[in-house]
């Protein structure tokens, strides 16, 4: 066995995952929480207000990573679930479900940022663009893959239905994309545009890009933390969950 | 043991289905009765104008439609599984897309096709100008097998849950969404006198593929949930 496959044969046992999971977290949060805040820093006092939007622009340094990772989260939940549906690796199956919230959440940020950048900027809380229907399709995606893990009792079988739901909820999200753009360009013909082609200035990018960073990082501790939660739930009744448990550290 | 040949198996399924919607016939007129309901309350809320009415009749008569067509998957699964003929499928020999696949074309001749008939009625009563119900139709034609067909992927990973209504609402919304856009927009814009046969293509692109993989989907989805 080469060395990746041994590393991937250890982080899919459920004590090694637990492990690394446990040192790995508060790391990723307190990089996070750093990056996260310098970016802040930068975007909304180091950077200079916009000529066209003044300073209402500024949102765009929540908005953006968030419009990102709602896409990032979806991709990295739909891979875990064609891994866990092809190999049943059990790892996958909980960091499937484990991304799921987290997506969502980005999901609703991205949604809510952008009414609130919206109605200063184009007058409306909701406008039926077709980027913005895409991204509440989305929204939906995620919430029916939550719904359906939770509305089935074996856990097991929950994140493998769930993990198959995700799955084709990732040949719909393109299509959906595409439709959308169709439908909309058919009707009223492409009015609002983010930003449009101009070029962001270096001062504004390294703020978003260091946020979008700060966005990866939570996410992935965030993960972690809740995938670890539900593997110890579900591993309940094995002997490392115990000892664990009763505060015997981890086992050898 | 000599099994019988995959086709006399699907004929068989294809027949059982049949006699068992023909003795509850009254049921399957449930779909298309609740679409004309539907549609009645458009102009209740709307007003009866028959300029703004006929402005948004193609968009209400396939939400109409693909409402009671989201009802009537609940029955797809749920009768089988009570009884345990679904498990009963799933152990067959045969291969379970195809036996999966003849029930949707039941299910969808039992249902599809009445929301299909009734369409001409909900179209006049909103007052739908006459020479845009052969685009209606046509897309109805195409639209509601796809309904049927995604729909069945999302109801086999909810056979066997109790209060699956809204669970299966939510599953089935972001399937449904871009067939909603090609078949209302074939017929808005056939409305407005532009060529509306792009849409419809897409559309019949979609079953043929739709028809060759979702049954498949469908029965990935029965093996995972009746696991």
């Amino acid at each position: 066995m080469n060395t990746l496959t041994l590393w991937f044969h250890k982080f899919g046992s459920p004590p090694v995952f637990h492990r690394i999971a446990v040192r790995l977290a508060p790391w990723l949060f307190g990089i996070a929480v750093v990056s996260g805040l310098a970016a802040l820093y930068g975007g909304l006092v180091a950077a200079p207000a916009d000529y066209q939007q003044s300073d209402a622009y500024r949102i765009i340094f929540i908005h953006v990573p968030c419009a990102w990772m709602s896409l990032f989260a979806y991709f990295f939940m739909a891979a875990n679930a064609f891994i866990a549906l092809v190999w049943r690796i059990k790892i996958s199956e909980i960091l499937a479900m484990a991304s799921a919230p987290v997506g969502a959440i980005f999901t609703a940020i991205t949604l809510a940022t952008g009414s609130i950048w919206g109605k200063p900027m184009w007058g409306t809380w909701w406008t039926w663009d077709a980027r913005l229907t895409s991204e509440l399709v989305l929204l939906f995606l995620y919430l029916g893959v939550i719904g359906l893990y939770n509305a089935i009792e074996d856990r097991r079988q929950a994140a493998r239905a769930a993990a198959f739901l995700a799955l084709v909820g990732i040949v719909n999200v393109p299509i959906v994309h595409f439709s959308v753009n169709w439908w909309n360009t058919l009707h009223q013909g492409s009015t609002v545009r983010l930003l449009g082609p101009s070029r962001i200035d270096e001062s504004m990018l390294w703020p978003l890009l260091l946020m979008a960073l700060a966005t990866h990082v939570w996410f992935f501790a965030s993960v972690l933390v809740r995938a670890r939660v539900s593997l110890v739930e579900l591993e309940g009744g094995k002997e490392w969950a115990r000892q664990i448990a009763l505060g015997k550290g981890e086992p050898a | 043991m000599r099994y019988g040949t995959n086709a006399s198996a699907c004929a068989a399924v294809v027949r059982r289905d049949l006699l068992l919607t023909w003795r509850r016939r009254g049921d399957a007129l449930n779909p298309a009765l609740f679409a004309i309901i539907v549609v009645v309350l458009f102009p209740l809320a709307l007003g009866p104008e028959p300029n703004q009415l006929a402005r948004i009749s193609a968009g209400i008569v396939f939400v109409a439609i693909l409402l009671a067509g989201l009802l009537a998957l609940d029955t797809l699964f749920r009768g089988d599984h009570e009884d345990g003929s679904l498990e009963q499928l799933v152990l067959s020999p045969h291969p379970l897309p195809l036996l999966l696949g003849s029930k949707i074309a039941v299910h969808w001749l039992t249902t599809g096709l009445p929301l299909i008939l009734v369409a001409p009625i909900l179209a006049e009563m909103l007052h739908l100008p006459r020479s845009t119900l052969p685009a209606l139709l046509a897309a109805l034609a195409l639209a509601t097998p796809l309904l049927s067909l995604f729909g069945a992927v999302c109801v086999a990973l909810t056979v066997g849950m109790r209060r699956s209504g809204m669970l299966l609402a939510l599953l089935v919304l972001p399937l449904y969404v871009p067939v909603l856009i090609f078949a209302a927009g074939a017929c808005n814009a056939a409305q407005s006198g532009l060529p509306f046969l792009a849409p419809l293509l897409w559309l019949g692109a979609a079953l043929a593929l739709a028809l060759v993989l979702a049954p498949m989907a469908c029965a990935a989805a029965l093996r995972i949930s009746i696991s």
